[in-house]
């Protein structure tokens, strides 16, 4: 047996509560802050949940939204450190501009330490690639929406599968071209829309081309120009649950968006190897975080906030669908139903 | 959209997504975890002392009655802390069961109140605004089932409730008080408990094994079910050491000593190895199936008749309707309901008012009488009046006249 030294709180407060679920011909009482006089073992609880995550494994859904030629085949590659696009590894690959977008999605599974995690990549070629671009996220908000869609039917089945399989895009990369100067209609018209339903994490890419103090600015502008157009990009003032983490996500959204940029080369500098770009004025090291804040932008998405992420999705854009979803063919009479209060009901065929 | 088909990548270096585990167990911290279990036992098996015993606290005991007429649930919510980690723990005991002299419906309460905790999650899964993530989950995780030492076998009792509770929670069944019973009397006994409860085809709650960490561990433990446990707050001192134990004239039986009891085989197979998964098994198998039943019970299926997939608006349209002409039925059934009250009313108005009518006639008659009799009287009393005046009048003049009389023999005199 483990002899473990424990620190105990210590808090004399009695609540007599009666609790909901319970009716009141059962006695209930609430204490709170008991102490422990000894070893229990509750901490082993965290052990337990490790474990069960690591078997289980995970989905991770990330989507890449921007014009062709800004990079973000190259960032998800150099992001998860594996030749996840085929695109930029092809040699002689040349893009043909699609005539429409089309949603183009790849799987795999990736391991490290004993976790499995099933990423799913969502590109967009020819977004915003067209001369007239009116409309053109809506296969992207259609593709969003068909995922929830495809779970809340999963989750109102009355023979569910143990584990429904999550296809929901968790996190949509918005690629904003580093022009140095405001954001154009078309970033305000997408990221109006789609931060509505699916949380966006803008970067200015091909960050290379401005200097520091340029970027500077340009970032100045591009969060004024979200504050007025009333766009909410990930992480979310409304969502942070504590001071702690309140003051974490100040800290984040105050450097949004990220500049970033991407490689897959190696070169030598000071006798290490390092991802970067070599041009002939000097190499630029993409995880040096002096250069450009790629390093950032992967702490945010997959060392820190994945699972917040997931948890933001399934709790917050998950339920809006599936509220607006439910409430859309209902007639008030529901409320009078003498069993449920409501009944998920609305399925299109 | 088309998908490739899911190929395994290699890494070319630390991505950083192995930290996944932490990013989630440091969440669950913040939130804190919720458990729940249910005690079931006779009055005085030892539950409460078991259950102080487990997690080292003093909880608020009340002693029952042997005298209950019915069985009740007792549900207490604690809020307890080890280092980081806040536990949500809610202790249900049974009060009075197996104390009355019917026991055929001991175990209907307790099924009840494991029902009403997964209705209720149901009902907030269903609803349409909901807060999953913030609800107090009370549906029960674990089920001690203590059984009486008696060294023979299971009480019928026993068996009834088990298996009425075996496909809605996790059942751990635990020999109560077991330093009444000699070490191979335990033996026996425990083989006897377990064939009892596999012929009368009792499912209780197997440790899992399918997680190579700790399937050695829970393969021995599910070699020693049930646990013989003895409960204990106080302290004794062996050796050097203060100890959880009972002391006995002759000798101490140590709580938390393996060679005395099961006790700490409890613990950790309760708490240490074995709390996630008993909540998972809750989730998992026995909420679904709760609420499989429940909406199939409504009406609800996945598929229609011709193995269609019907969809739930339909049914549900189809109840609805089906309800609403139940509710013109009814409305129309209170209507004529009405209408006949309305109609007895009046009717009974109308004979009371017809009775007033008549009392009233008959009222009038008497006083008509009345009036006749006295004017008789009077008229009497006036003849009477009118006689008696006539008689004095004469009395009077004859009077008058015998006066006069005598004046005038008075004056011949005189003369």
């Amino acid at each position: 047996m483990k002899e473990i030294g424990l620190e105990m709180d210590l808090e004399a407060q009695e609540k007599v509560e009666l609790c909901r679920s319970v009716p009141a011909d059962l006695q209930m009482s609430y204490i709170q802050g008991t102490d422990l006089f000894g070893y229990v073992g509750i901490e082993a609880v965290l052990d337990q949940m490790r474990r069960k995550t690591i078997k289980a494994g995970l989905e991770f859904n990330i989507m890449v939204v921007g014009q062709s030629g800004l990079g973000k085949s190259t960032l998800v590659n150099t992001l998860f450190k594996s030749k996840v696009s085929r695109k930029s590894c092809t040699p002689n690959y040349e893009e043909k501009i699609s005539k429409t977008v089309k949603l183009h999605s790849v799987s795999h599974v990736i391991e490290e330490k004993g976790v499995k995690m099933k990423l799913t990549v969502i590109d967009t070629p020819g977004f915003g690639d067209q001369i007239n671009n009116d409309n053109c996220w809506d296969p992207i908000v259609k593709h969003i929406n068909e995922q929830y869609e495809k779970y809340l039917r999963e989750e109102i089945n009355i023979n569910r599968k143990r584990r429904i399989p999550d296809s929901r895009v968790h996190c949509c990369i918005y690629f904003l071209p580093a022009t140095g100067h405001r954001l154009r209609p078309i970033d305000v018209e997408f990221m109006k829309r789609l931060g509505k339903i699916v949380s966006i994490v803008p970067v200015i890419a091909k960050a290379d081309t401005l200097t520091i103090e340029e970027r500077h600015e340009f970032k100045e502008r591009i969060r004024e120009d979200l504050t007025v157009n009333g766009i909410d990009v990930y992480p979310q003032r409304e969502y942070d649950e504590d001071p702690e983490e309140r003051v974490l996500n100040d800290r984040i959204r105050e450097s949004l968006p990220f500049a970033v940029v991407g490689t897959d080369k190696e070169h030598q500098v000071n006798g290490n190897k390092v991802l970067g770009r070599k041009t002939k004025w000097g190499i630029i090291e993409v995880e040096n975080v002096a250069h450009c804040e790629f390093a950032n932008l992967r702490d945010l998405l997959i060392r820190s906030h994945l699972q917040d992420l997931k948890d933001v999705t399934h709790d917050v854009h998950y339920e809006t669908y599936r509220v607006r979803r439910l409430n859309e063919s209902n007639p008030p009479l529901i409320s009078h139903l003498p069993a449920y209060p409501a009944r998920p009901i609305t399925m299109t065929e | 959209i088309w998908l490739t088909s899911i190929r395994p990548l290699s890494l070319a270096g630390h991505v950083g997504f192995d930290s996944l585990p932490d990013q989630l167990v440091n969440k669950s911290i913040c939130q804190g975890f919720c458990f729940n279990i249910l005690c079931i036992g006779e009055t005085g098996i030892g539950k409460s002392t078991l259950m102080d015993t487990l997690f080292n606290t003093n909880f608020e005991n009340f002693e029952s009655s042997h005298f209950e007429p019915q069985v009740k649930l007792r549900a207490q919510t604690y809020d307890l802390q080890e280092s980081n980690v806040r536990l949500r723990l809610t202790v249900v005991n049974t009060v009075g069961f197996g104390d009355q002299m019917n026991k055929q419906e001991s175990y209907q309460p307790v099924v009840d109140y494991i029902d009403r905790q997964f209705e209720s999650y149901l009902q907030e899964e269903l609803k349409i605004k909901r807060s999953l993530h913030n609800y107090h989950d009370s549906r029960v995780h674990a089920c001690l089932y203590f059984i009486s030492p008696s060294g023979h076998s299971l009480k019928s009792l026993d068996l009834v409730t088990m298996k009425k509770l075996d496909s809605k929670v996790n059942i751990i069944p635990v020999i109560a008080k077991a330093d009444t019973i000699s070490k191979s009397e335990l033996h026996k006994f425990k083989i006897k408990i377990m064939s009892e409860l596999v012929s009368n085809g009792v499912q209780i709650y197997q440790f899992p094994l399918d997680d190579e960490t700790v399937a050695k561990v829970n393969t021995t433990m599910n070699g020693h079910l049930p646990f013989a446990v003895v409960g204990s707050t106080e302290e004794v001192s062996v050796g050097n050491k203060m100890v959880k134990a009972r002391q006995y004239p002759w000798g101490v039986v140590q709580v938390e000593n393996e060679s005395h009891c099961d006790f700490v085989k409890l613990r950790e197979m309760l708490i240490c190895v074995n709390m996630e998964d008993l909540r998972e098994q809750t989730h998992t198998r026995h909420y679904e199936l709760y609420r499989r039943c429940k909406l199939e019970e409504m009406g609800f299926k996945d598929t229609g008749p011709e193995c269609k997939p019907v969809s739930l608006q339909q049914t549900y349209e189809a109840k609805r309707q089906e309800f609403l002409v139940e509710l013109q039925k009814r409305e129309d059934e209170m209507r004529q309901m009405f209408v006949q009250r309305v109609k007895e009313k009046e009717s009974e108005l109308k004979e009371a008012e017809r009775e007033l009518q008549s009392r009233f006639e008959q009222l009038k008659r008497l006083h008509a009488d009345e009036k006749s009799a006295l004017e008789e009287k009077k008229r009497l009393l006036d003849d009477d009046q009118s006689s008696f005046g006539k008689r004095r009048a004469a009395a009077q003049l004859l009077q008058a006249q015998s006066l006069t009389a005598n004046g005038k023999k008075d004056k011949d005199r005189k003369k």
